[in-house]
């Protein structure tokens, strides 16, 4: 058998570690799954290449990340191996060796935002970010999709890529009034720098295969055809499965492979899923099948039951009106956006974050410069009830001269202010400094 | 006294060895049209003049399996496949009877769908009209759980006297190659069971009492009678039976280190890890076929002794092929030997031939004829480092699974290198100063592989999984299918692991059970409720490849 998209695999369980023994985010989280692809002889399939990660460096964090007091004393062995995994699923791409790669690592990362005090959602450092600002430094910069089929809405990519109108975000996901982490409606559409680059598309609990369908043809697709990216990433998230414990959504394995074979992406990066048993194995082989372009129409979990998983009209109504709403603003983002940022110089937002894993509440001030010129250097404030307190400075990739001084300035002057750490993230030079 | 005899492609070699001292050897061409009469023929030449019932054992390497299955000489198999949900493998090439049945079972081992007892009726009915000669039976997930294998055995169990269930060659996971493999093992068990029956018949007949052990591709022996339910573990075991010769030959080491069989065609490369042969992940290949049979990892090179040599579009140009002998020794066409010839390093029969047509193509090509020789023995070993290099890096990349392996970094770093075959000697000083590592070899190397056909003892690796939450221990290479209680805990099931190889390993004549060893082991936590924690156990074990005894009257130079 031989594949039609040769397909890089990084398939790491990484078997000796847990965040406790019975956390969901356990050793036995991958070993069906790699029981699944092994006894399926996804080894022995032309084509299918496998890649042991890389280890993330602590450069390739502070690129994305404001970790307090710093990355070494907040991520473990574990998670350098998850980034590293994505990092090497790049690698796999556009370093020529494969057509599309899939780094089946954990733990996850997408609820990993720009301040970092701890775990949140089972996540400490953003993998996807991680990987993808290492491969826009080593290979070039790229207009990149991000898109978020995990069940919970993708709050730390959404942070991350706020305001960079070069990386497109759409999530879709159990609406926020329902599921962790809460947030993700459709009015969120990013910074001034970036407006209408993040695409929320909240779903009722319930949505089936039908519904996700929907999305995918009326929303996301069109939207993927327009912004033109030069790589697709999926942030593939198995807990829309009708078995995850977590979650409250009807989607099929066959219904991930499908979505899979119609987006093409590039890279797949495992998000969440904690339907180790009833939903990864399938799931990931569906999604390993679509992506090496192989059939995947064998791949039916042992409980699948067409007519018991099918959606109401009362959620196919509400799944085709945020789907259209989500497109209207989409189509109108231009003008929403002078509305919006009109005679302002900059802007701000007030944010709560909880690190639901970790016990930690934060609060923080985002501030975004508006500049014509650039998507404008922008800032984080931030403390947290264990009295930690951060400015995080950060220069886009492509400051212009006035936004990479105001940024250093702004770096200077955080000096006098009474926060226990600074740190400035130079994307423009590929430099970082913390005090 | 052992006797060791290893039946190649061209000759069969035997040796006979006692007290670890090498007493009679004998080299002859196989019969190709009666593979059985050249053993036959060998043994009696090594038994003349010698107290029959002095001989412990007869070992045997022989390429019965692998000829039937590469010249296509084997039995009509009925392929009874559950394939369950999953990938569509087409399942070419299991001929003529393939029936595809209803019912799955998962990951787990839990029955998803039973099958269909009508289904199997009609299917035997419809077998039993065909010119069927042995059945094989293979299901998704059947190490898992063996239960629709065992009632297509039972079903078919008065009807065919070969009936192979692929649950029983492997505990690894693979669907596709446990569908190649079961349909060989059944393909070739009746051209096997001729081949030993005829074997038994003819020690009886000579009186001699000594057990008989195959050789298979992992360096290590089965018995007879268990060669003859698994003859597909046989095959392949010419590289075995070189890389145990190679073991014997040379002094052990418990380092990283390459061994090269240099042959007249081609060049053997294996390598070994703190002194342990690197296997090949899941099995070896055979016809284009991948099996599960477990095989120590080789990798062969078009580049010999006798190697064509020739100049092509300016460049030196080594092998692939073999035109003949080399021109030292009668042949037409030059070869790494005559360089080596020319050079002094090694005799031939006729030097000055070798001599001759190296100075005529030295002249055609405007060139010195040392600088020439050397130029092709130079190429020769580069050419055997690129390889060498090139084989590292992939085994190198093989996927790791956990943190601590991955970190580790335990890459293969040969640190020195053993060699063997006619140019061994002569090549011994240049691969050193090419490889920049030391070079060994043994100053015997004719019958190498005989020698460690002899010596070889008995493996066997096993798959133990322990489900707490199911309740079931299971080994399938073993066929064990036990209940256990939920108290059940990874050191049990060590100490179970090592305890079941120890036996079989008993059972299959080895003497000494002790050199048991745990590959891999762990446990993980299966959380199904709030009533606490089930466990998924997983443990390797293994009686790796080995020497029954050294040989102690062996000489080894070093360059």
């Amino acid at each position: 058998m031989r594949a039609k998209n040769s397909l890089g695999l990084i398939l790491f369980p990484a078997f000796d570690w847990a965040i406790s023994p019975t956390h969901p985010e356990r050793e036995e989280r991958l070993l069906y799954t790699q029981d699944q692809l092994m006894e399926e002889g996804i080894e022995d399939i032309e084509g299918i290449h496998f890649f042991n990660p890389l280890v993330a460096a602590t450069k390739d964090i502070n690129r994305v990340h404001f970790c307090y007091p710093n990355a070494e004393s907040l991520v473990t062995e574990s998670h350098l191996i998850a980034a590293g995994g994505v990092m090497r699923a790049f690698d796999a791409v556009l370093g020529g060796e494969t057509d599309k790669s899939f780094a089946l690592v954990r733990p996850p990362g997408h609820h990993a935002q720009r301040v970092v005090y701890g775990d949140r959602g089972f996540c400490i450092i953003n993998i996807e970010a991680v990987g993808l600002e290492y491969a826009r430094q080593k290979y070039r910069d790229m207009r990149v999709a991000i898109v978020d089929t995990d069940c919970h809405h993708g709050d730390g990519t959404e942070d991350i890529y706020w305001n960079d109108p070069d990386t497109l975000f759409i999530s879709f996901h159990q609406d926020g009034r329902t599921l962790y982490p809460g947030t993700g409606p459709v009015e969120d559409l990013g910074g001034p720098g970036a407006y209408g680059y993040n695409v929320n598309i909240p779903l009722p609990p319930n949505t089936g295969d039908e519904g996700f369908q929907y999305v995918l043809e009326h929303t996301v697709m069109p939207i993927l055809e327009e912004f033109k990216p030069d790589l697709i990433i999926n942030s593939a998230g198995q807990d829309n499965h009708y078995t995850d414990p977590l979650t409250n959504m009807n989607f099929s394995a066959q219904g991930y492979a499908a979505l899979n074979s119609r987006m093409n992406p590039d890279i797949a990066v495992l998000e969440g899923g904690y339907s180790i048993q009833g939903a990864l194995p399938y799931v990931n082989t569906g999604i390993v099948l679509a992506m090496a372009g192989l059939d995947y129409s064998g791949v039916i979990e042992p409980d699948y039951n067409l007519g018991k998983w099918k959606q109401s009209n009362r959620v196919t109504e509400q799944v085709e009106r945020v789907a259209n709403d989500v497109y209207q603003l989409w189509k109108n983002k231009k003008t929403l956006a002078e509305r919006l940022f009109a005679g302002k110089t900059s802007v701000r937002r007030n944010r709560h974050v909880y690190y639901d894993t970790a016990g930690i509440m934060e609060s923080q001030v985002q501030e975004f410069r508006v500049c014509s010129s650039c998507p404008g250097v922008n800032w984080i404030q931030s403390k947290n009830d264990r009295g930690a307190s951060l400015l995080g400075v950060s220069i886009p990739r492509k400051a212009c001269p006035s936004c990479l001084d105001e940024g250093y300035r702004l770096f200077e002057d955080a000096k006098q202010k009474n926060i226990k750490k600074r740190f400035l993230q130079d994307l423009s030079n590929d430099s970082f400094l913390a005090e | 006294m052992i006797i060791g005899i290893d039946m190649g492609g061209t000759n069969i070699d035997g040796v006979l060895i006692h007290d670890g001292k090498l007493q009679k050897s004998f080299k002859h061409p196989v019969d190709r049209n009666d593979y059985f009469q050249s053993i036959w023929h060998c043994l009696q030449e090594l038994l003349r003049d010698t107290d029959k019932d002095a001989i412990e054992r007869i070992h045997l390497s022989t390429t019965i399996s692998t000829n039937a299955i590469v010249e296509d000489q084997i039995s009509q198999v009925g392929v009874v496949l559950q394939t369950g949900p999953g990938l569509k493998w087409d399942f070419e090439r299991l001929g003529h009877h393939l029936a595809f049945v209803s019912g799955s079972v998962d990951h787990r081992g839990f029955v998803v769908k039973s099958e269909d007892p009508q289904e199997l009726n009609g299917l035997r009915k419809t077998f039993l009209t065909s010119p069927i000669e042995a059945i094989a039976v293979i299901s998704k997930f059947s190490t898992r759980n063996p239960e629709f294998e065992q009632k297509v055995r039972d079903l078919f169990l008065h009807d065919y006297e070969e009936i192979t269930m692929g649950h029983t060659l492997s505990g690894k996971l693979n669907f596709p190659r446990r569908v190649q493999t079961a349909y060989l093992n059944a393909a070739v068990s009746s051209t096997f069971r001729t081949f030993a029956d005829n074997m038994q018949k003819a020690l009886k007949e000579e009186n001699i009492e000594a057990p008989v052990f195959i050789l298979k591709a992992d360096g290590g022996t089965i018995d007879l009678s268990g060669a003859t339910v698994k003859p597909v573990e046989t095959i392949l075991s010419g590289p075995a039976a070189s890389f145990m010769g190679m073991s014997a030959l040379l002094p052990e080491i418990q380092e990283d280190r390459c061994l090269l069989d240099i042959g007249g065609t081609t060049t053997d490369l294996f390598f070994l890890v703190d002194g342990v042969p690197v296997f090949e992940p899941l099995g070896i290949e055979i016809d284009g076929r991948k099996t599960l049979v477990r095989a120590i990892y080789s990798t062969s090179v078009g580049l010999g002794g006798d190697s064509h040599v020739r100049f092509e579009e300016g460049k030196l140009k080594i092998g692939p092929r073999r035109m003949g002998s080399a021109i030292g020794f009668g042949g037409e066409d030059l070869t790494p030997t005559d360089a080596l010839v020319y050079l002094g390093a090694m005799q031939a029969k006729y030097p000055e031939k070798s001599r001759e047509a190296l100075e005529k193509l030295a002249t055609k090509q405007g060139l010195d004829p040392a600088e020439l020789a050397e130029g092709i023995v130079k190429e020769f070993c580069y050419r055997i480092k690129e390889v060498m290099e090139n084989t590292l890096e992939m085994l190198n990349a093989s996927p790791v699974y956990t943190i601590k392996e991955l970190l580790s970094d335990r890459a293969i770093k040969p640190s020195s290198v053993g060699i063997i075959g006619g140019p061994a000697q002569a090549l011994a000083p240049h691969l050193e100063e090419t490889l920049g590592m030391s070079v060994e070899y043994p100053d015997t190397y004719e019958v190498a592989n005989a020698i460690g056909a002899a010596l070889a003892r008995p493996t066997i690796e096993i798959n133990l999984l322990a489900d707490t939450d199911r309740k079931i221990l299971s080994i399938p290479e073993l066929q064990i299918y036990e209940e256990i209680d939920r108290s059940y805990d990874l050191e049990r099931a060590k100490r179970e692991a090592l305890q079941e190889v120890s036996r079989a390993a008993e059972a299959m004549g080895l003497v000494d059970a002790s050199k048991t060893e745990i590959v891999e082991a762990s446990s993980y936590n299966m959380v199904r409720s709030f009533y606490g924690a089930d466990k998924n156990i997983r443990v390797k074990a293994q009686i790796k490849p080995g020497l029954l005894t050294k040989l102690t009257d062996v000489k080894t130079s070093e360059v």
